[in-house]
C-alpha cells in the first residue's frame, strides 16, 4: 500500500479536479435545479464513511480477539476517517434539504442512521481519549457493537418514520447522471482509502517510536 | 479437566502500555515449596507480574507456563489452582464474614459447610462471623481475606503486599501461614517492598526495578543490607 | 458450572441488595422523578400529547437503568471484587450472565411500578393487551440490559466511566428505544394495533439475540487487561 500511495494521490487529485466539470455538465434534475448537484458530493461521502466504518469494525474485531497492535491502528484510522466523511455528509444533507424542501432536518432514514453512526464513532474517539490506559480495547468493543447495531438502527428508523411526514425521495437517476455519479463515488472512495492509508502510516510510525522508547529503556 | 502443576515459569515476559514499559523480558521460575519474594520499590512492576501470574492480564510478549503448559491452553480449569490476595482484599463489605466465605467457596465449586467454620476459626473471627465486613478493622479484614484466598487450597499462592497495615503479631501469623503453605507443596509468590518482613521468610529472591529483573537467586540473610544498593533507597 | 456460577452471582447480588435496598429504592424514585419531569414538560391543559406516555415510559427506563448499571458495578469496584470473580474457575461469560440477570430483575421491579404509574397519570390504556405489553417490555429491557451490562463491566477500570457509559450506551441502544416506544404506542392506539406491536416484539427479540451473543463473546477479552 505504501508504494501505491504516490500514484493514488495523483489519481485522486486529478479526479477531484476533473469532477466539478463533469458535475457542471451533468443534466439538471427536473424539480430541484442547481442544488441537486450537491448529491454528487453528499452520497459519495456516505460511501466513503461506510468504507471507513467497515474497516474500523473489522479491525476492532481482530484487535479485540487477537490483540494484534496493527489492527488497532486500522481501527483508529477507520474511526477518524468515518467521522470526517460523516461530517461532510451531515453538513451537505441539511444544506440540500433546506434549499430543496425548506427544512433543515426531517428525519430521513439514511440521514438519521448516519447521524447515529457518527455519534457512535465520535464516542469511539472519546473513549480512546478519555478512557485511561487500556482504552483501546473498550473502543474496539464500541466499534464492534456500533457496527452491529447499524442494521437495526436503519430498520427501526425506517419503520418509525412512516409516522412522520415524508418529504424526501432520492431522485431517480437519469442515465446521463449515472456517469458523473459513479465518477464522484469512485473519487470519494479512493480518497477514503488514501486517508486511511495515510493515517495507518502515521500510527505505524508512532508505534515504531514507542518501540524505540521501549528498546531504549531495555538497554539502560 | 484436572489441572495441576509443580512449577510456574515466566518466559521472557514483557508488558507495556503504549510507550510505558511495565515489565521487560522477565524470565523466572518458581517450584513447589518455594517462597519466591518479588522485591523492589513501588512502581517496579511487581503488581503487574502478580496480575499476569493470576491470568487476569496477558503479557505483551513472552508467555507464562504452569507446569509445562502455556496459560492459553489450560483455560478456566487452571484458575482453581490459583489463589490471590491483593491489597484491595476482595471482600464484599455488605455481607458478613460467613457469607463472604460461603460465597467464594461455592464459586470455587466447594461445599461450604466443612470449610467455612474452620476458616473462620483460623482467622480468629468465629465470634464476629455474622457481622458485616464493613465493620471490621483492617487487620480483621486482612485475616478474613487471607482465609478467602486459601479456601480452595490453591497450588499457586500469590500475595501482593499482604503485610500492609498489620502489626508485628499479625505479620508473624501471616508469615507462619506462608511457611506452612510452602511446606505443604504450594508455590508461594510474595510481592513486597518491605525487605525486613521478607527477610527470613522467602527462599528465593527476585529483585525487580523499573520493570526489569535485576537479580534472581536463593535467599540469604540480611536482605536489606544486601539489596539496598541494588534497589536504591527502598 | 456455567449456570451455577451465574446463579451464585445473582444470589449474591440479591443478598447484598436486600440488606439495604439502596439501589432498588433510589432507582425507583429516580424513575418516578423522571416521569414527573417529563409530565411537567409535556402536559398542556391537562392533556399529554399523543404517544407521550409511551415515550416517557421508555425514557424513564433508559435513564434509571443507566444509573442503576453504574451503581451496581461501583459495588464490584469498591474492593476490586470483580477481580476475585474473574479468578473463579468458571467460564467468565457466566459472570456476565449473572450480572445481566440481576439487572433484569432490577429493571423489572422498576417497570412494575412505572407502568401503572404512567397508566394512572396519563390515562393510558396500557393494560388492554397485557401479554403484548409484557412482550415489548421484556424485549426492550433485555436488549438495553444486555448492552448496558457489558459496557458497565468493561468501563469499571476506565477513567471517566460515569459519563462514558451513557455516551456509549444510548446511540447503540436506539433501536431498543424506538422499538419499545413504537411498540408501546401501538398498544395505546385506538384501535389497538396488534400487528405492529408483534412486529416490534420480533425486531426487539432479534436485537436481543444478536447483542447477548456479542456480549458473551466479547466479555472475556474485554475483562482481561
Amino acid at each position: 500500500m505504501k508504494k501505491a500511495f504516490g500514484p493514488l494521490l495523483v489519481v485522486v487529485a486529478v479526479m477531484f479536479v476533473v469532477a466539478p466539470f463533469l458535475i457542471a455538465n451533468a443534466p439538471y434534475e427536473s424539480t430541484m435545479g442547481l442544488i441537486q448537484k450537491i448529491f454528487y458530493y453528499h452520497v459519495p461521502s456516505w460511501f466513503a464513511m461506510y468504507l471507513a466504518i467497515a474497516v474500523c469494525g473489522a479491525a476492532s474485531a481482530v484487535y479485540l480477539f487477537k490483540g494484534t497492535p496493527i489492527a488497532d491502528a486500522y481501527a483508529t484510522a477507520g474511526a477518524e476517517v468515518a467521522v470526517v466523511f460523516g461530517l461532510c455528509g451531515l453538513v451537505t444533507g441539511p444544506l440540500w434539504g433546506r434549499v430543496a424542501w425548506g427544512v433543515w432536518w426531517q428525519w430521513d432514514v439514511r440521514l438519521t442512521t448516519a447521524l447515529l453512526l457518527e455519534l457512535i464513532f465520535v464516542a469511539y474517539l472519546m473513549v480512546r481519549r478519555f478512557g485511561g490506559p487500556g482504552a483501546e480495547k473498550l473502543a474496539a468493543a464500541t466499534a464492534l457493537f456500533g457496527t452491529a447495531t447499524a442494521p437495526f438502527v436503519y430498520k427501526s428508523v425506517d419503520i418509525w418514520r412512516t409516522v412522520h411526514p415524508q418529504t424526501t425521495v432520492i431522485p431517480t437517476l437519469k442515465p446521463s447522471m449515472g456517469g458523473p455519479f459513479a465518477f464522484s463515488s469512485l473519487a470519494f472512495l479512493l480518497l477514503s482509502a488514501l486517508l486511511l492509508t495515510a493515517r495507518v502510516h502515521l500510527a505505524k510510525r508512532q508505534m515504531m517510536v514507542d518501540e524505540m522508547y521501549l528498546a531504549y529503556e531495555d538497554q539502560s | 479437566m484436572n489441572v495441576d502443576f509443580t512449577s510456574v515459569q515466566l518466559v521472557d515476559v514483557s508488558r507495556h502500555f503504549g510507550r510505558r514499559r511495565a515489565l521487560s523480558h522477565i524470565s523466572l521460575r518458581a517450584s513447589s515449596g518455594d517462597i519466591l519474594g518479588l522485591l523492589g520499590p513501588n512502581g517496579a512492576g511487581k503488581s503487574t507480574l502478580i496480575t499476569i501470574l493470576a491470568t487476569l492480564a496477558t503479557p505483551s510478549g513472552g508467555e507464562v507456563r504452569y507446569g509445562d503448559q502455556p496459560a492459553a491452553r489450560l483455560g478456566a480449569a487452571l484458575r482453581i489452582r490459583i489463589g490471590l490476595l491483593a491489597h484491595e482484599l476482595h471482600l464484599y463489605p455488605e455481607l458478613s464474614a460467613r457469607q463472604n466465605l460461603a460465597f467464594f467457596a461455592q464459586l470455587y465449586g466447594l461445599d461450604p459447610r466443612p470449610i467455612v467454620e474452620p476458616a473462620l476459626e483460623s482467622a480468629g473471627l468465629a465470634d464476629r462471623a455474622d457481622d458485616a465486613v464493613s465493620g471490621f478493622s483492617r487487620g480483621m479484614r486482612q485475616r478474613l481475606a487471607l482465609e478467602r484466598a486459601l479456601l480452595h487450597r490453591p497450588r499457586l499462592v500469590l500475595f501482593d503486599e499482604p503485610f500492609t497495615g498489620l502489626d508485628d503479631r499479625a505479620s508473624a501469623v501471616v508469615a507462619d501461614r506462608l511457611r506452612a503453605l510452602a511446606a505443604g507443596g504450594a508455590i508461594v509468590v510474595l510481592a513486597t517492598h518491605d525487605l525486613d518482613l521478607a527477610d527470613g521468610l522467602v527462599t528465593r529472591v527476585a529483585l525487580v526495578r523499573n520493570g526489569k529483573l535485576v537479580s534472581d537467586e536463593r535467599a540469604s540473610s540480611g536482605l536489606r543490607a544486601r539489596y539496598r544498593a541494588l534497589i536504591g533507597a527502598a | 458450572m456455567f449456570f451455577r456460577t451465574a446463579w451464585l452471582v445473582l444470589r449474591k447480588d440479591v443478598a447484598i441488595e436486600v440488606k439495604s435496598l439502596e439501589v432498588l429504592t433510589t432507582t425507583l424514585f429516580f424513575a418516578i422523578a423522571c416521569v414527573l419531569i417529563f409530565a411537567f414538560a409535556f402536559v398542556k391543559n391537562g392533556q399529554a400529547p399523543e404517544d407521550a406516555a409511551a415515550g416517557i415510559l421508555w425514557i424513564a427506563i433508559a435513564f434509571s437503568g443507566t444509573l442503576a448499571l453504574g451503581r451496581t458495578f461501583e459495588r464490584e469496584r469498591y474492593a476490586e471484587t470483580l477481580r476475585a470473580l474473574l479468578l473463579a474457575p468458571a467460564p467468565r461469560p457466566a459472570l456476565y450472565v449473572g450480572k445481566l440477570l440481576g439487572m433484569l430483575a432490577l429493571l423489572a421491579s422498576a417497570e412494575v411500578l412505572l407502568v401503572p404509574l404512567i397508566a394512572f397519570l396519563f390515562q393510558a390504556a396500557l393494560f388492554s393487551r397485557p401479554v403484548l405489553l409484557v412482550g415489548i417490555l421484556a424485549g426492550g429491557t433485555v436488549g438495553f440490559s444486555a448492552v448496558g451490562t457489558l459496557f458497565a463491566a468493561m468501563l469499571v477500570r476506565a477513567r471517566s466511566r460515569d459519563v462514558l457509559l451513557p455516551i456509549l450506551l444510548y446511540p447503540i441502544t436506539i433501536p431498543v428505544i424506538i422499538g419499545g416506544v413504537r411498540g408501546t404506542a401501538a398498544l395505546l392506539a385506538s384501535p389497538v394495533d396488534e400487528p405492529s406491536a408483534i412486529m416490534w416484539i420480533g425486531i426487539l427479540a432479534a436485537f436481543d439475540v444478536v447483542f447477548v451473543t456479542l456480549s458473551l463473546w466479547t466479555f472475556e477479552p474485554l475483562m482481561t487487561e
